[in-house]
């Protein structure tokens, strides 16, 4: 009865997905007077797949050594430097390009360093600067996620593998290859899925018009030309790449099979020599890179605090109100789809990524073109951005569930059916306590990243419903760059905030 | 079912009060209903007089709004439209959404400017701004910028309005050459940036030398800030403008209402509202004069606008003039 339910409300979740993605282009494309691609949107094509590809294979490589680095070491600020790494993440892009700026741009202290060196200068315009974004913006996602892969192999593996006078490469050609295996890819994938529909980054980075993205020429679809069938033929190729990308992951990831542990944190063993001095350089650069940006922010945020709007309250309330709600909400759905998954409904797997690919201004679109014959769109306008947020959070957190889900099935499924563990008894005992962790991350990372979106709110928005990113953008409209800045500090603690808590929850009740 | 009279009581309410006051709803772009735009006072000193509530809606910058526009069709609850720009008005005028304002012609453009359809309500050249501080000889034309080596800061043409009026200032000015004055000009631009509020925090960063403005950005720098840095370079070719302009849309259901709103606008009231909420200058300049900072500007002696029409059929060429110079 339960497990019908299950399987009832993961359809309901995936009908959903589907409405709201491929449903909302379908709706644009219904408006459509003309089909046609120019010849520019092919070259955004182009450009838009090297930088994507760059980004998501440069930060899945780094990822790597940084993840290893902090599973197996213990050091003092561990715990902060781990939470750090969600940081960027949830940065407004707008935000952190500035902040990237600050450390990289013309006036910044990497600069003038060169000069003073009497060494050319380095411009961060280009393809390099929009990797270096890119990387800036995601690495700290792959960690986690590589991340969350060393945490699912039993720490019981290494003990029987230091017992069996396995070295550090044996361990990793055995327990750590198998397992970077299942993570890796589809890490890999979501980066390059986020980088695909990168708009602000990539052409402000790129340095002119040929570093245009596809999202950038739906952008003009839209808003300039309003040609709705140029739209939505883009948006078309965006959902085909996301396929294409999808399915790859699917083929390539492979469940690792280590067996169950007692699922107790047992310290590992790690070896010294050089490979510590590897591990702490490896943290520490990534320190640097990660913190010098925010750090920027942060300065730069302090000094037009005197200067904020009396609107700043009520717009960090709602947009709080809207980032909780929607979290919540995605991290249910992502739930049920993942439990789907478990019990063979592989397919799902192609719902729950589809919201990567789709363009938020598609999405707002054809939502825009539903709503508006029967209600003012103004006054669904937050209702609208929590359905929406949840739908484009849900890739996260589903992704960061599916591993640890795999191996619990693997590990507990065969148990749980001798012991006849069913329903809600089974998600009561066994997959909220194994999957704790995850879904504290990924409901984090979702309400953080539904707190910074401006997607559709802005689209929608009357004069009466102003998140805390609308009134952003709205200051840096009006010259108040200054009062911007500290509401831009503001969104970053609070957003920062909200996924520690959501994050802390999780590890605490995986610890019980 | 104890209920249902008292909601259908609460509806005949919400009626009678909906009778009473009937709503004017003004569709604008964000900087405009902001707390610190026009917006608010503009909708104080209208609600003063018109026994009206007057609502905002928001869409994002001047080609949102359009998009809007055209999103909405003729079922748009919105009656009146503030903020688009002259290089959309062609493509505005062509969903037939408008009514003829019937207001008098603004008094205070620097070229004539009567359109039936859609009224200024204020104006500012483009023009580059520097730091008087760090650029102590800034450029004197468009072609002694494109030929030194200093560094800019562009909007881009495909996704902001400012960009679009560069892109209409080169064509404006030099024509055919447009295509060989951007190819003089690519190595001059740091980034093409996808918003004037990404461009202009960049600049203020120092990420550039100048940045693509207006002449009335100084005065916001000088009147709000005390900062007299600033400062917009007077260019020889003469100076594109940006007119915004409000229009009646035909479906309104409050034809008065959005008549009388479009004269309010237009009249000193409103029009002293705009110099120092929007950092433009109003449309017709009010018996009190222009805020003091403001006879610090430049004054370009000439003035660019192609007509709604000649810029409705030159965009889209000129755009792609302007990719293919740059992509090179």
């Amino acid at each position: 009865m339960a497990d019908r339910l299950g399987k009832i409300s993961a359809v309901l979740v995936a009908l959903i997905l589907a409405a709201l993605t491929l449903g909302s282009a379908a709706v644009t494309a219904s408006r459509a007077t003309s089909w046609s691609l120019t010849p520019a949107d092919w070259a955004a094509l182009r450009f838009t797949l090297v930088q994507a590809a760059l980004s998501a294979g440069i930060s899945a490589l780094l990822a790597v050594p940084v993840a290893r680095a902090l599973a197996r070491r213990r050091f003092r600020g561990r715990e902060a430097v781990i939470r750090l790494m969600a940081a960027p993440f949830l940065l407004p892009t707008v935000v952190a390009v500035l902040g990237l700026l600050a450390v990289f741009g013309r006036a910044g202290p990497v600069n003038q360093a060169l000069t003073w060196l009497n060494l050319p200068g380095f411009s961060i315009y280009g393809l390099h600067g929009v990797v270096l974004a890119h990387v800036f913006l995601n690495l700290p996602l792959t960690v986690r996620f590589v991340l969350q892969g060393w945490f699912a192999v039993p720490a019981e593996r290494f003990r029987l593998a230091q017992s069996l006078g396995m070295g550090p490469a044996a361990q990793f050609r055995h327990l750590e290859l198998p397992m970077l295996r299942s993570v890796l890819p589809g890490a890999a994938a979501v980066v390059f899925l986020l980088c695909l529909t990168s708009f602000a980054v990539a052409l402000t980075l790129g340095g002119g018009p040929k570093a245009s993205t596809l999202e950038l020429a739906i952008y003009q679809a839209l808003r300039f030309d309003f040609d709705l069938g140029r739209a939505a033929l883009l948006a078309a190729l965006q959902f085909a790449l996301c396929g294409a990308v999808v399915l790859a992951t699917l083929r390539v990831t492979q469940p690792t099979g280590f067996g169950a542990g007692l699922g107790r944190e047992v310290p590992v063993f790690a070896p010294g020599g050089w490979r510590l001095w590897a591990d702490g350089i490896a943290v520490l650069l990534t320190v640097g890179f990660l913190a010098a940006p925010l750090l920027a922010v942060a300065l730069a945020g302090l000094s037009g605090m005197g200067s904020l709007p009396s609107g700043l309250w009520a717009a960090a309330g709602r947009s709080l109100m809207v980032a909780v709600i929607s979290a919540l909400l995605s991290a249910m759905a992502a739930l049920v789809l993942v439990l789907a998954v478990l019990r063979g409904a592989r397919w799902l797997e192609a719902a729950a990524m589809l919201p990567l690919a789709a363009s938020g201004l598609v999405m707002g679109t054809g939502l825009f073109l539903i709503i508006h014959p029967l209600l003012p769109p103004e006054r669904l306008a937050l209702p609208v951005t929590v359905l929406v947020n949840a739908v484009l959070a849900l890739p996260f957190l589903y992704r960061a569930l599916l591993p640890e889900a795999l191996a619990m099935q693997a590990d507990y499924g065969r148990l749980a059916e001798s012991l006849n563990l069913r329903g809600f008894g089974r998600l009561r005992w066994l997959v909220l306590p194994r999957l704790a962790r995850p879904l504290g991350f990924g409901t984090g990372l979702a309400a953080a990243l539904s707190m910074g979106d401006l997607g559709v709110i802005a689209l929608f928005a009357g004069d009466r419903a102003v998140t805390l990113p609308l009134l952003i953008q709205r200051l840096t409209g009006a010259y108040r760059m200054e009062a911007a800045a500290s509401a831009s500090l503001l969104l970053l603690l609070l957003s920062f905030a909200l996924f520690w808590a959501f994050d802390r929850m999780g590890g605490r009740h995986a610890d019980a | 079912m104890k209920t249902l009279p008292l909601a259908a009581g609460l509806a005949c309410l919400a009626t009678l009060a909906a009778a009473e006051t009937p709503v004017l709803t003004v569709m604008t772009y964000d900087s405009f209903a902001a707390e610190w735009g026009p917006g608010p006072a503009i909708e104080k000193g209208f609600e003063a007089t018109c026994g009206c509530d007057l609502r905002y809606v928001t869409a994002g910058d001047g080609a949102a709004l359009l998009a809007r526009v055209q999103l909405e069709g003729a079922g748009s609850d919105a009656d009146v439209v503030v903020g688009l720009d002259t290089n959309l008005t062609a493509l505005a005028a062509g969903t037939g959404l408008f009514a003829p304002h019937g207001q008098p012609p603004a008094k205070s453009l620097p070229v004539t400017f009567d359109h039936p359809l859609f009224l200024p309500f204020d104006w500012s050249w483009f023009a580059f701004v520097y730091d008087k501080t760090k650029l102590a000889a800034p450029p004197a034309s468009l072609e002694a910028l494109a030929a030194s080596d200093l560094k800019i800061l562009i909007e881009d043409p495909r996704s902001s309005t400012p960009g679009l009026g560069l892109v209409m200032w080169v064509k404006a000015a030099y024509g055919d050459r447009a295509a060989e004055i951007w190819g003089a000009l690519a190595d001059n631009i740091v980034t093409v940036t996808p918003g004037w509020s990404e461009a202009y925090g960049m600049f203020l960063e120092g990420e550039a030398d100048m940045v693509l403005s207006y002449t009335t950005s100084p005065a916001y720098h000088l009147i709000a800030e005390k900062d007299d840095s600033k400062a917009a370079a007077p260019f020889a070719e003469g100076h594109y403008l940006q007119v915004e302009v409000a229009g009646k849309l035909a479906a309104t259901d409050q034809p008065a209402l959005a008549d009388a709103f479009l004269a309010y606008l237009g009249s000193d009231a409103a029009q002293a509202v705009i110099p120092e909420t929007n950092w433009m200058y109003p449309a017709s300049t009010p018996a009190a004069g222009l805020p003091k900072g403001f006879e610090t500007l430049i004054q370009p002696e000439k003035s660019l606008l192609f007509s709604s029409e000649e810029a409705g059929t030159l965009r889209a060429k000129a755009v792609e003039e302007w990719q293919t110079a740059l992509a090179k």
